[in-house]
């Protein structure tokens, strides 16, 4: 696949995520049980703008790892937040 | 008779780039992200300590128009990723005019959010109203001051490219500023389900 296609493949997957969390929300399920969900939907998102936009997909372990964990680190405290709140 | 080596070939070492761009401009993405995730843990755990409060004023969040800004921040980025595919084939106009189409979708984002603020301010919103209205407005306009940057940037790759100032043998400054724009678009993938979504 061309440099070209793959951007464009991303970038609709991006918007289908989008759809998605912005369609849980607008229809009132974005409660306990979705959480998980949307986090994970924003992680798959952070990760392939990381990789593909950021074009940090082979690069030194280092960086990639350093930006990714940045990602996770912030929706797992957010998801640790989520249910001490509850 | 042919004869068999018996050779081990040597291992096959994968070789690892460096970042896109210049280090300094990782530098000052790692910096940025790193005060992001700071504001973002406060909202999680101010969040968790007033959960009836957030989720009744979330209510009142335009989530539509929170959505939509995805949407141009995600495109701004394809259009800007695109730009740099472009480079690497020494297509400048062709670069040019997607940098153009990422500028324009920049300056979408910040119409949509310029008409959310404008309606909430009517409404008196503002940041002594509640504490969740202390996190959207400061989270959200800090990232407001972060596109404008991007855009700036953006606006002045997009000139030195119609210059022919890049080439697909010298792009670094071009993958420079997309590394930025890119990092803004992250940080909307985060902002978003978080403060308009998740309840």
């Amino acid at each position: 696949m061309s440099a070209g296609l793959r951007t464009d493949a991303v970038w609709l997957v991006l918007l289908l995520g989008t759809a998605v969390t912005w369609w849980l929300g607008e229809n009132g399920v974005a409660g306990t049980s979705t959480v998980p969900a949307i986090l994970a939907i924003a992680g798959v998102k952070g990760i392939l703008v990381i990789r593909e936009f950021m074009a940090l997909r082979g690069v030194k372990p280092a960086w990639q790892g350093t930006v990714i964990g940045w990602l996770c680190l912030v929706l797992l405290l957010n998801m640790a937040a989520y249910w001490k709140g509850i | 008779m042919s004869s068999v080596s018996l050779e081990v070939p040597p291992p096959v070492r994968r070789v690892f780039r460096d970042p896109p761009g210049d280090l300094a401009i990782w530098i000052f993405i790692l910096a940025e992200l790193l005060a992001f995730a700071v504001l973002f843990v406060l909202y999680g755990v101010a969040r968790a300590r007033h959960v009836e409060l957030f989720n009744e004023m979330q209510l009142t969040l335009d989530r539509n128009a929170g959505a939509l800004n995805a949407v141009l921040l995600i495109t701004g980025s394809w259009c800007v990723a695109r730009a740099v595919v472009a480079i690497k084939g020494d297509a400048r106009v062709a670069s040019a005019r997607w940098l153009a189409a990422g500028i324009l979708a920049g300056l979408g984002f910040l119409g949509v959010k310029l008409f959310e603020y404008d309606a909430k301010f009517a409404a008196g919103i503002n940041l002594d109203t509640n504490l969740f209205y202390m996190f959207y407005l400061s989270l959200t306009f800090f990232h407001f001051m972060h596109v404008i940057l991007g855009l700036l940037i953006l606006v002045f790759v997009w000139h030195k490219t119609r210059q022919g100032g890049y080439s697909a043998a010298d792009c670094h400054g071009m993958e420079s500023g997309a590394s930025y724009w890119h990092m803004v678009d992250l940080v909307w993938i985060v902002l978003f389900p978080l403060v308009y979504v998740l309840r």
